[in-house]
């Protein structure tokens, strides 16, 4: 299969410059792929589909009765970032995740930023993933979203801007460590020349981090993961990162609060736990605090929690910071606590409770991207170029309607990647989705996961929305690159 | 030695282990049954009735079965025993159900042990759908082998935790259970009274019921010739056959022990006084007690017993309340 025929069509392209010619970062990898022999990359892509089946990294389909498990489409040619692009991602991902942390801090104590006028109060008295149940909560180490998976885009310019924080119970991870396993065992030769740095050490990481966020009590502490159960769709990936630190995975039912604190069921009695990396959302964990007809929750879990019993993370509120109005002011979060300008820019935002910004989304609902404030995996959204009159109507509406429920950017052309569409290249747009760690320090791991809209000019990566993935290589900096491979 | 502490177990996970280790083991039974029975038909003379009907009655199902098909004809047996989603433990839904309760504990078994009962389920997913396969023989020989992969994955692959000998609990259980019944079933049909015993037997069906345990060759090397109560000696009281029920009930014991931590001999809670009671019988039968006694009978109570010794493993570790609360 040859790049001859391929085409940027106007997008920046994470592999070939503008004039057609390949970035140089990607020179090696072109090369490769093309000596491969006709036919060699398909065979290589249905081996991989098989092996996806088989190792069950698949995720459920909901309201399909008969429990349908899909594989992840995963396109083998890998996205590359270079290391000094890798560096200012890092840079700018630590600066924005240490001032979030400092923000929720605040909303749940002092709210000193809307003393000060930074933000407008009732912006966050309104925010429906705001929990007045976490007031005056203090979790170990002041750590509200000790695991973040941040969506970032590029655009036309090759500019990356930040279009999420994803601070509640960010997934996919499970899948950035499974494509580089796959594409190790079906492609192997596509890494040789190249420094890629490895994405193994997440897990360890993960451990390390929730380990040091017990609460300070704990000598040796436990930590467990919660799953909503085997029918969540992000199962697998509970499954799989409770497997690779080691830790037990439990359900609501597997635990119990008593006065003392929470324990797990087991063989021997009851257990006692110390920190849980919970994959359940803040609504269903506790019917005694949030809803009270969640199946799925530990009745007393928020008690022994603000008991300081147990440590949650990612800790319950933090959602408050995801809401896209909220998300808006994060620029101005980062020069409030950090006194600096951020690294990573935001897509510029346009808040619809604003009377001017709204008189200008209505105006140009064609033009723009409109998103719900509090929806997330493709739902609730208006991609405006591609809509029709009687959906921007509908917008328009609901608009008007709830000016604070919505938030209006400008229709982005996120960056392509060539992807493999039946026997030849085509470019398919991308977002990318780095993973942050926060205990006491803060860790970005190298790589994240590259969703791609696998249908022809589509911009909606989701997975729910038909969105398949690829590796992500962060290639190491040239001189580290040298030192490596001189101690093979 | 030194010792370890121990990882506390999750009664959950405990329980799914469990199951995932019997249902594993109930599915290569029945695809070794049909096979053998399938086997046996074509070497009686033709115009010999069907012998499907016992196969169905091991299973313990036969109420449903006559239900739902009436006879007990090839394609009928076949398709309820092998397919039929709706019969608990049809082929089918024992792999389904062994795979669900693997992936709720995918984090406590090995990645290999997933990936070959995956495997295993997906090639009884694409099975299902033809429904009657093109040759049963190779059907049921790549049923029972991906069992026996599964098992020696398990072996291999996973640590001798207390979650591995709950797997080996339900699967040596599970085990000694369908020997009990396929002994029950046949020795029924071919000598139905204590009387008959002695009476010139049928060679080829009793060489059948030894192949039905996978146990032909090694009750070759062991007794030679074909003698009904030597058979019932040696699927019953044998210690060194894996089939043999006393085998069975030995290495259960000793795993349910190691689960426990108290000495082998000693008892810290009812299934495992119940279990050693059950292994001190077998250690101590004789084949001719057992023959003057009524066979079928012995059976009842054997069935019993370990229907006992289930519900107590069930009350003793899967089903922890916080009254059991423990400081650690």
């Amino acid at each position: 299969m040859q790049f001859s025929a391929y085409e940027t069509g106007g997008f920046y392209d994470e592999m070939f410059e503008a004039n057609g010619l390949p970035r140089p970062h990607a020179q090696l990898l072109l090369e490769t792929i093309q000596s491969l022999s006709e036919g060699q990359l398909l065979r290589y892509k249905h081996a991989a589909e098989r092996l996806l089946l088989q190792m069950g990294i698949t995720f459920n389909v909901y309201g399909d009765s008969a429990g349908t498990e899909r594989i992840f489409p995963f396109d083998l040619v890998p996205r590359i970032v270079p290391a000094d692009e890798w560096d200012r991602i890092e840079r700018g991902l630590k600066q924005r995740v240490h001032a979030l942390n400092q923000f929720i801090d605040d909303i749940y104590h002092e709210q000193r930023i809307l003393t000060d006028g930074i933000i407008p109060r009732d912006i966050i008295t309104s925010a429906v993933s705001y929990r007045a149940q976490c007031q005056n909560l203090n979790p170990p180490w002041k750590v509200w979203c000790h695991i973040t998976g941040t969506d970032l885009v590029r655009d036309r310019d090759g500019q990356y801007y930040v279009l999420e924080d994803n601070l509640r119970v960010p997934s996919g991870v499970s899948y950035v460590l499974e494509n580089r396993e796959v594409l190790k065992r079906i492609f192997p030769a596509v890494f040789e020349g190249l420094s890629v740095r490895p994405v193994t050490e997440y897990p360890s990481r993960l451990l390390e981090m929730l380990e040091s966020v017990a609460p300070h009590s704990a000598g040796s502490p436990r930590v467990v993961l919660l799953t909503p159960g085997i029918y969540n769709s992000a199962y697998f990936e509970h499954s799989f990162l409770a497997q690779q630190m080691g830790v037990p995975v439990v359900e609501g039912r597997d635990l119990v609060v008593t006065g003392a604190g929470v324990f797990m069921r087991t063989t021997r009695g009851l257990k006692r736990v110390d920190v849980i990396y919970r994959r359940v959302d803040d609504d269903f964990l506790d019917p005694q605090a949030f809803r009270a007809d969640s199946m799925l929750g530990v009745p007393g879990l928020m008690a022994a929690y603000r008991a300081g019993q147990v440590t949650l993370a990612n800790a319950p509120g933090n959602g408050v910071a995801d809401d896209k109005v909220i998300y808006a002011y994060v620029p101005d979060m980062i020069r409030y606590y950090e006194g600096a300008e951020p690294i990573l820019p935001n897509v510029p935002t346009y808040l619809c409770w604003r009377d001017q910004d709204r008189k200008y989304v209505l105006e140009n609902l064609d033009k723009l991207v409109v998103k719900a404030a509090n929806e997330s995996g493709g739902y609730g959204m208006l991609v405006g170029p591609h809509s029709t009159l009687a959906q921007r109507e509908e917008f328009a509406r609901k608009i008007q309607a709830e000016p604070r429920n919505y938030i209006a950017q400008p229709t982005l052309g996120l960056s392509r990647v060539p992807t493999i569409v039946d026997d030849h290249f085509e470019g398919r747009h991308v977002d990318l989705r780095p993973y942050v760690l926060c205990g006491r320090d803060i860790y970005v791991l190298p790589g994240g996961l590259t969703r791609v809209a696998m249908t022809r000019g589509s911009l909606v990566v989701n997975s729910s929305q038909g969105g398949g993935s690829k590796d992500t290589w962060v290639l190491a900096p040239a001189h580290a690159a040298a030192e490596g491979s001189q101690q093979q | 030695m030194k010792t370890q502490a121990h990882k506390p177990l999750l009664s959950r996970v405990a329980n799914a282990v469990y199951w995932m280790g019997r249902y594993i083991e109930r599915a290569e039974n029945v695809a070794r049954f049909i096979d053998v029975n399938h086997n046996l038909m074509l070497d009686l003379p033709s115009g010999s009735p069907d012998q499907w009907q016992p196969i169905v009655d091991t299973t313990g199902d036969h109420a449903e079965f006559e239900k739902r098909y009436g006879a007990a004809t090839q394609v009928n047996v076949v398709r309820f025993l092998a397919f039929d989603p709706q019969n608990p433990n049809s082929i089918y839904s024992c792999v389904l159900a062994a795979r669900e309760n693997a992936r709720s504990v995918r984090e406590t078994i090995s990645s290999e042990m997933w990936q070959q009962i995956n495997t295993l389920y997906l090639l009884i997913a694409s099975a299902g759908a033809q429904t009657v396969p093109d040759s049963l023989p190779q059907f049921c020989h790549t049923v029972r082998m991906a069992c026996h992969l599964f098992q020696g994955i398990t072996e291999v692959t996973m640590s001798h935790n207390e979650a591995w000998h709950f797997s080996r609990l339900g699967t040596v259980l599970e085990r000694a259970d369908k020997t009990t019944r396929i002994l029950d079933v046949k020795y029924f049909i071919l000598l139905p009274a204590v009387s008959d015993v002695g009476t010139p037997y049928d060679d080829v069906q009793w060489s059948a019921v030894l192949k039905s345990v996978s146990g032909f060759e090694m009750y070759r090397q062991r007794y030679g010739r074909i003698v009904p109560e030597r058979i019932v000696e040696f699927l019953l009281l044998d210690n060194e056959f894996a089939r043999a029920v006393h085998r069975c009930i030995r290495l259960a014991d000793t795993s349910l022990h190691t689960i426990t931590g108290s000495p082998i001999g000693s008892f810290a809670c009812a299934a495992e006084q119940r279990l050693g009671m059950l292994r001190s019988e077998l250690d101590y039968a004789h084949v001719d007690d057992v023959l003057a006694g009524g066979l079928h009978e012995f059976f009842d109570t054997l069935q019993g017993k370990m229907n006992t010794i289930d519900e107590c493993i069930l009350g003793d570790f899967f089903a922890q309340t916080p009254t059991g609360a423990s400081g650690d």
